[in-house]
């Protein structure tokens, strides 16, 4: 069975697999956690050194990066933790809140 | 039917050849009175190569029971065993290891549960358990707890079933006490359990599978548990039906209740475990005198068997539930519930008194029997209890 992740909310009992077992790979994926963030990471290409601190310690693998390059954050899965804020040596990062920060160019997935 | 071996054995000692028989790819257990001679005996099954089982010994109740959901999440026939504390102390993942569907088989050697400490027989810790998802089989003797764990292997794994199944026997009367006892052929047993067939495995990488998903959002949680209920309710027509596959196999009849002299009882005691063989030799004698009485024992306490049950009941007039594990703050004691449950739909209502007996492997004597049954004339008589709840065989005179 395919999973059609659109379909779920019509998911009952029957269709659900057994167990709530995921029957395909990477399904987590799919799963937007972006939906939890109060505060989301600014990213400052001008500053960024490409150092890959945060690549390294984002616990939900969210540093966007191409050809060794940082492109931006991934906020269908960032859950604004703020530690790439924490580890980040050169201001290229700051923390600013939801509602404040809608519409600021940072890359989507 | 093959060669059948006739020995003196213990509960026990017959799960452990149950196990052997068996052969599960892991067993993750840690020992605890009065389980011990479960692992005891099997740890040296493995270790003399009579079974290629990975036996893995953790350092608790708690890791024995994740290893367990591990190894059968994995896609192994995983098997545990455990009583009283170590019981409680999985408390957690029972849930889990229902709530993934795995059919793991645990055999829990009843026993009391701290404070005080007692190391003897009662069903506090699988009462305490009882709404955790697991099949539930209770053993009478030392024969039905062999038999129990071999049926439950199949159980937990029919495909319509995919429930953990607990296979208890009462601690010290029943594993560890010899009685006479018959072990089938090593090939009946396997023939009959069948090859494993895991369903999801994690190691079957080609379809690659995650287990423990979040459900937290958008009422799935409240789906996945539906499931879980029509699974165990469905289970019991398969149990019936395993249990009398069996029969084909050993000669030994399986029931979800055991019923004695309940042709024409008047007066019925319903009881778990070893204990109802003392009531049915009270009963026997009574029976010798013209009383009618009558016994039904519960071997099947998860699915509860509500329908049976009230049929075994259709003629009673009197009945003494006998719990041997109490629900503080309810109104009557575990069994008592679900017996009172079964007769609340029943066209024959028959009067029914709860006692709580043999906590901490408190004796059940004759005298003991023989008083529960003259309750019965009284309560007849509509001569009411002091309580609804009476405690009996302790030190204090009522």
């Amino acid at each position: 069975m395919a999973w059609d992740i659109s379909k779920e909310p019509e998911w009952t009992y029957q269709e659900l697999p057994e167990g709530l077992v995921a029957i395909e790979a990477g399904t987590s994926a799919q799963y937007n956690t972006g939906a939890w963030r109060t505060e989301r990471p600014i990213y400052d290409r001008e500053k960024c050194t490409d150092c890959m601190l945060c690549w390294m310690h984002c616990p939900d693998s969210s540093v966007l990066v191409a050809d060794k390059v940082m492109t931006g954050i991934d906020l269908f899965h960032c859950k604004g933790c703020g530690i790439c804020v924490e580890v980040c040596r050169f201001d290229a990062l700051s923390m600013m809140n939801e509602e404040d920060a809608k519409g600021i160019g940072v890359c989507e997935m | 039917m093959r060669d059948v071996k006739v020995v003196a054995s213990s509960g026990d000692l017959m799960i452990a050849e149950a196990f052997r028989q068996i052969d599960p790819d892991v067993v993750a257990a840690y020992p605890i009175t009065p389980q011990t001679i479960i692992v005891e005996r099997f740890a040296k099954f493995v270790a003399d190569g009579l079974v290629h089982t990975e036996y893995v010994q953790v350092e608790s109740e708690h890791s024995a029971m994740s290893a367990t959901i591990g190894a059968s999440a994995a896609g192994a026939r995983a098997a545990t065993a455990t009583a009283s504390q170590g019981l409680a102390f999985m408390w957690e993942e029972l849930h889990v290891a229902s709530g993934m569907r795995l059919p793991i088989v645990m055999a829990n050697a009843n026993r009391a549960l701290s404070a005080p400490i007692n190391i003897h027989g009662d069903h506090s810790d699988a009462m305490g358990s009882r709404d955790t998802g697991w099949i539930m089989l209770f053993a009478e003797n030392a024969q039905e707890a062999y038999d129990n764990t071999i049926l439950a292997f199949k159980i937990a794994e029919h495909p319509e079933v995919r429930l953990p199944v607990m296979s208890c026997l009462d601690g010290f009367v029943t594993s560890h006490a010899l009685e006479r006892c018959e072990i089938n052929d090593d090939q009946d047993v396997k023939d009959f359990v069948g090859p494993n067939k895991p369903q999801n495995a994690l190691l079957d990488t080609d379809n690659p599978v995650s287990h423990g998903m979040f459900a937290n959002l958008g009422n799935v949680y409240m789906e996945v548990k539906y499931a879980e209920r029509l699974a165990m309710e469905n289970s019991l027509p398969i149990i019936k039906n395993i249990g009398d596959e069996w029969e084909q196999v050993c000669g030994r009849p399986f029931a979800p209740i055991n019923t004695f002299g309940l042709e024409d009882a008047e007066k019925v005691v319903v009881i778990i475990g070893s204990a109802a063989g003392n009531f049915r030799a009270k009963a026997r004698e009574l029976r010798a005198q013209g009383e009618k009485v009558g016994v039904i024992g519960v071997r099947l306490f998860r699915p509860f068997p509500y329908q049976e049950l009230a049929e075994a009941l259709s003629k009673a007039k009197a009945v003494a539930v006998l719990d041997r594990a109490d629900s503080f703050g309810s109104r009557e004691a575990p069994l008592c519930l679900e017996v009172k449950s079964a007769l609340y739909d029943a066209e024959n209502r028959p009067l029914v008194r709860n006692y709580v007996y043999g906590l901490g492997g408190a004796d059940v004597t004759m005298e003991l029997c023989q008083k529960v049954f003259e309750d019965l004339d009284d309560l007849m008589n509509n001569k009411k209890p002091a309580r609804e709840v009476s405690y009996v065989g302790g030190r204090s005179k009522e």
